[in-house]
């Protein structure tokens, strides 16, 4: 065999074979696209054009602008951070941020624990670190307890497995589900008390509606045992201009470094600039899509609630309902809504074997496709 | 203010075609709130009326928009307020605004015909006693109304299915 071991090991993307399906179908509306449907803010837009005019286009260096690292700094006392811009080291998406995070602090064989259903890169790019993914069940309104978290512990540790860090992505991708600060304190003493890492993917923060959004980083002690993630494709709609960002201790941030110096090298100068803008002045945009987002969920939730149980999302623009009382899987509930009723939902067995039973339907189409959206699951779940 | 109040009339100001059940849905309050919400709007006239944004244009009819600049005198019997009234009134004058700078009055006039609006100016508003000078200016084209975009808006490019 040409190619590695632990590639091969990896299974294929569900979302991937999802989406072959879809290729080539009209009048398809699709609620399985994990990324705004807003477009980038003009001024933010505006800024990168004047950029790329003035010939702003070579490398900036391995940390990333010094003015975008020192705002992101600032910007993160709002999460109850504090920090300086040394902390910051700016990434090509939350993506990389998550790979160069792994890389940098596991060695061959340490374990990783990841509640599910959870995004789906933490488990391979886990395994591509060398590591051990432990994923753990959570509860029935996806919330990471310590009792699930020990148990899966103790098990690793018995078969010699030494647990290196914590994974946790609030609000989440899947589920809409963030985590208060009871939550957070819980994650933070198993932490402690495993002297683990916590990685903390936090790309969603600023689409939070149930409460406001605080950092797992700002609890006493945690800072120097975080790794905050962040980045500016959901908040801004940057997803294809690859901006993110990790705050993290020295050893850590030195070490994430190394890797991204030669693996990236920097992220994209002209989508730094953009990073840099939407800091500045995008408030104003952000609000008006975050609230764009509340109406949608409210207006989705009430309506799908009429068929399925679902938990109210607190953030993000997914929400998770269980389909389990149709009897079908989720792959294949979601292969005949898509034939039958031309509405595209992500299988939630794509986020790991704990989203079985569940969808993802991602609130981020325009209001009449929403409501065309729901009617049409609805119909569909009535016809069964 | 009334926070709700004002949810419900944004909604209602981009598109008044939301039913009460949709808003309510939205919003998460009940939709007799909204009723009752949208009924005190239209009572105190706080909701002035339901209008479509129609493009014309795209229709095949072509009206002539023109922007008046007015400079008035003012005297003890007329006030800016008595001169903007006699303006308004008239069908053909679409909005009347007082302004700063150089001049008093911005006024919108609507038309069939280049001529038509001039010798509506030249007849109905230059003849105005308080009136001193006019300055009008044809509309040649409209790239945006009321907040909404007259061009071809960016399509959606995002993949069907993403992470």
């Amino acid at each position: 065999m040409r190619t590695s071991k632990s590639v091969e090991s990896l299974k294929p993307s569900g979302i991937r074979k999802f989406f072959e399906l879809i290729i080539g179908r009209e009048d398809v509306i699709s609620l399985g696209v994990g990324e705004p449907d807003f477009p980038v803010p003009w001024r933010i837009r505006e800024e990168m054009i004047y950029s790329l005019e003035k010939g702003i286009t070579s490398y900036t260096s391995n940390y990333g602008l010094y003015e975008l690292r020192e705002s992101i700094a600032n910007y993160y006392e709002k999460f109850g951070v504090k920090c300086t811009a040394e902390n910051v080291i700016v990434t090509t998406g939350v993506s990389e941020a998550v790979d160069i995070a792994l890389r940098a602090i596991l060695n061959p064989g340490e374990g990783v624990l990841i509640p599910e259903p959870c995004y789906v890169s933490y488990l391979p790019l886990t395994v591509l670190a060398g590591g051990v993914a432990l994923s753990y069940p959570t509860t029935p309104d996806f919330i990471p307890t310590c009792e699930e978290m020990l148990k899966i512990a103790k098990k690793a540790e018995s078969e010699g497995v030494k647990i290196k860090a914590v994974m946790i992505n609030y609000p989440n991708n899947p589920t809409g589900v963030s985590y208060n600060r009871s939550i957070l304190e819980e994650i933070a003493d198993f932490a402690v008390e495993k002297d683990a890492v916590v990685i903390s993917d936090e790309i969603y923060s600023e689409l939070s509606y149930s409460f406001k959004h605080r950092s797992i980083a700002s609890l006493e002690g945690m800072l120097e045992r975080s790794v905050i993630l962040n980045g500016f494709s959901k908040a801004y709609s940057m997803t294809g201009l690859r901006v993110g960002y990790a705050i993290a201790p020295e050893d850590i941030f030195n070490a994430m470094l190394k890797i991204h110096q030669y693996c990236m090298l920097c992220a994209p100068v002209i989508s730094q600039i953009g990073a840099i803008e939407a800091l500045r002045n995008g408030e104003k945009d952000l609000e008006e899509m975050r609230a764009e987002y509340i109406r949608r969920r409210n207006f989705f939730v009430k309506r799908i609630k009429n068929v399925f149980d679902v938990k109210k999302p607190d953030g993000a623009f997914y929400a998770f309902p269980s389909i389990s009382k149709t009897g079908l899987d989720s792959e294949e509930f979601a292969k005949r809504l898509l034939f039958e009723k031309k509405v595209a939902v992500v299988p939630g067995s794509a986020f790991g074997d704990c989203g079985e039973g569940y969808i993802r339907c991602a609130y981020a189409v325009g209001m009449d496709k929403l409501k065309e959206a729901v009617e049409r699951i609805v119909e569909f779940v009535e016809s069964l | 203010m009334d926070k709700k109040a004002q949810e419900v009339l944004r909604l209602l100001e981009n598109d008044a075609r939301l039913t009460f059940r949709e808003i309510a849905e939205m919003i998460g309050i009940s939709e007799d709130e909204v009723r009752e919400i949208v009924k005190k709007a239209e009572d105190n006239g706080i909701i002035l009326k339901y209008k479509t944004l129609i493009n014309w244009e795209k229709f095949g009819e072509e009206p002539v928009y023109a922007v008046i600049d007015i400079r008035v005198t003012l005297t003890r019997e007329k006030s800016y307020d008595d001169i903007a009234k006699r303006i308004a009134k008239y069908p053909e004058v679409h909005a009347v605004r007082l302004i700063s700078g150089d001049y008093d009055f911005q006024v919108v006039v609507k038309g069939k015909s280049l001529k038509d609006v001039s010798f509506f100016v030249a007849e109905k508003i230059s003849t105005i006693p308080e009136v001193l000078t006019t300055v009008t200016h044809f509309v040649l084209r409209t790239y945006k109304e009321e907040g909404v975009l007259l061009f071809k808006e960016e399509e959606d490019r995002r993949l069907a299915i993403t992470p």
